[in-house]
């Protein structure tokens, strides 16, 4: 892809032993009475890319989302040696969790200046620097309505919103969705720049990207983490992927078609 | 002529009373997803302490109505914020026992204003000039009509302004859309929850002694019985669009006015037909994104 992957970071491979920034263990989550993650234990490495992997419907939003008390959970999360259980979502997010939800959730009738001020986090700098350096393009569309803008340059909002502020995680659940290869290529540079910045969880279906950015894979199977290890291991055993994720390895996406979206 | 003027000044100035009271209803639901069932009575104990400042202060003079109108809006405010923060606060996410409860508020405070004030309505006095009539274009239009229609429009504006120009406004616009998203840009959405509440007190407490000139009494059922309206004039306009209610607080009360004096007293029924109509065709009500 276009940018040095921080696979080339040395400190990626001493960070498998190093303390993870984000423990979650026997997480457990519910939406409307019905249990969608069963049994997750998974670390996020202090730095690089985790990804969480699975197929399509196996827990991996949920429990995203689960992590940032948007759905009913049970468990432990640790970050920084606090549990953020008990914590309400706001209060979870403020101790320094970035969040870049799947279908990006821009507010539609905000202008992108407006969706940017909002996300200004208190006690925590504003990184407009950082942002419109990425983003550029959202600097001048800064008083469009975002609910206006093409699929893209809504995820642009969206990983714009997160990476204002100073962040000790992460949360990114499948940045790729639905963008045409250019802006895939694109989101995943950004990515890797993020990733420098603060560490990064990555819900992804494009396994180019996962190899691309990775350092580690946790993997789900309905509602339960079932596997664990450096993401390069997992993505050369083609027998475990095929098994784990219902594609080889080699083929990349797990068979999900991308919308072609036009860049305006 | 002069008939078809009068009945748009008569329906515009219904129209702002119940825009006072919809704007609050839709600001609640499209932000909270509550229905305000209590919303009736904030307007009622309003109209009531608004009616007590004026007769102590002399109800015939601008100073008896500016303190009644300032009484009012207050009133309406502290009663909805207590609301909100006592009890509907508790039952976030839990929106039968949301309901429950503020029906119950509803029926509870207007026995507590029977015990208070007693069940007859009271009649209001207003400054002279309020009680007389200005000739439109030959029509002798009450001037408490332009009194409601000018504090509506005012109230319009303020709200407006409040949610485009503050951070707080921005908030409320934002969770109206997606409360979950504002909530995880490590935002405290209950402060946004007691301050839509608090407006729409203000609205529905100026709402209240407003109507109270407009209908020339206040009775305790006063608010529940706009409420209903209210209520239609909300959905019509979309919940949680203040646009919307804006716009159909004006249709609503004037097809109510023209339909009661051309077609037999038929205003409240062809109300209904309105409101079955467009939930027929825009089920999302005038200005309502789609569900």
């Amino acid at each position: 892809m276009t940018s040095a992957s921080p696979c080339e970071d040395t400190r990626a491979g001493a960070s498998l032993t190093a303390e993870p920034v984000l423990r979650v263990r026997d997480l457990q989550a519910h939406v409307a009475g019905q249990q969608v993650v069963e049994h997750v234990d998974l670390d996020v490495a202090p730095v690089g890319v985790t990804a969480l992997l699975g197929r399509n419907g196996v827990g991996k939003t949920s429990t995203i989302k689960a992590i940032l008390g948007l759905v009913g959970r049970s468990g432990t999360v640790e970050l920084d040696g606090t549990d953020l259980v008990p914590l309400p979502t706001h209060l979870v997010v403020r101790r320094g969790v970035g969040y870049v939800p799947e279908d990006r959730e821009v507010f539609a009738g905000l202008t992108v200046r407006d969706n940017l001020r909002l996300a200004e986090r208190r006690g925590s700098t504003h990184h407009y620097d950082l942002v419109y350096d990425l983003f550029p393009e959202l600097h001048q569309r800064g008083g469009q309505a975002a609910g206006t803008l093409s699929g893209g340059q809504q995820q642009m909002v969206s990983l714009a919103r997160a990476l204002l502020n100073d962040n000790q995680v992460l949360l990114v659940d499948e940045p790729t969705k639905g963008l045409a290869p250019r802006l895939v290529a694109e989101v995943s540079r950004v990515l890797a720049r993020a990733a420098q910045v603060a560490p990064v969880l990555l819900v992804e279906q494009n396994l180019q990207v996962v190899r691309d950015l990775a350092q580690h894979a946790v993997v789900l199977t309905d509602g339960r983490s079932v596997h664990h290890g450096p993401a390069a291991d997992l993505l050369a055993d083609d027998e475990l992927t095929q098994r784990l994720l219902g594609v080889h390895a080699d083929t990349g996406d797990q068979g999900r078609p991308a919308d072609p979206e036009a860049p305006a | 002529m002069s008939t078809v003027v009068l009945l748009l000044f008569t329906g515009v100035g219904l129209g702002a009373i119940y825009f006072l009271v919809a704007s609050g209803l839709s600001l609640i639901y499209g932000l909270m997803h509550v229905l305000n069932f209590a919303h009736g009575v904030f307007l009622s104990l309003g109209a009531f302490l608004g009616f007590e400042v004026a007769s102590r202060l002399g109800a015939t003079t601008w100073t008896g109505f500016a303190a009644s109108l300032l009484v009012g809006a207050l009133a309406g405010a502290v009663f909805a914020a207590l609301t909100e923060r006592l009890l509907v606060q508790r039952l976030y996410e839990r929106h039968i026992e949301q309901v429950l409860v503020t029906v119950g508020l509803g029926l509870a405070a207007v026995a507590l204003f029977d015990g208070i004030w007693g069940t007859d309505p009271r009649f209001i006095s207003g400054p002279a000039w309020m009680g007389r009539t200005t000739s439109v274009l030959g029509a002798n239009v009450p001037n408490d009509r332009f009194v409601a229609i000018l504090v509506a429009a005012l109230v319009l504006l303020g709200m407006v302004l409040f949610l485009q120009r503050t951070r707080y406004g921005m908030i409320i616009r934002a969770g109206v859309e997606n409360r979950a998203m504002v909530t995880a840009l490590g935002i405290d959405v209950r402060t946004a929850f007691t301050l839509v509440f608090t407006i729409g007190g203000v609205a529905a407490g100026l709402g209240g002694v407003l109507a109270s000139h407009y209908f020339g009494y206040v009775s305790p059922l006063l608010g529940q019985t706009l409420l209903i309206f209210a209520f239609i004039v909300t959905v019509i306009g979309g919940l949680g669009s203040l646009t919307g209610a804006a716009i159909a607080s004006v249709l609503v009360a004037l097809l109510q006015q023209f339909a009661n004096y051309y077609l037999a007293g038929t205003g409240d029924l062809a109300v209904v037909v309105l409101l079955a109509v467009v939930l027929l065709t825009r089920p999302s009500g005038l200005m309502g994104r789609r569900a």
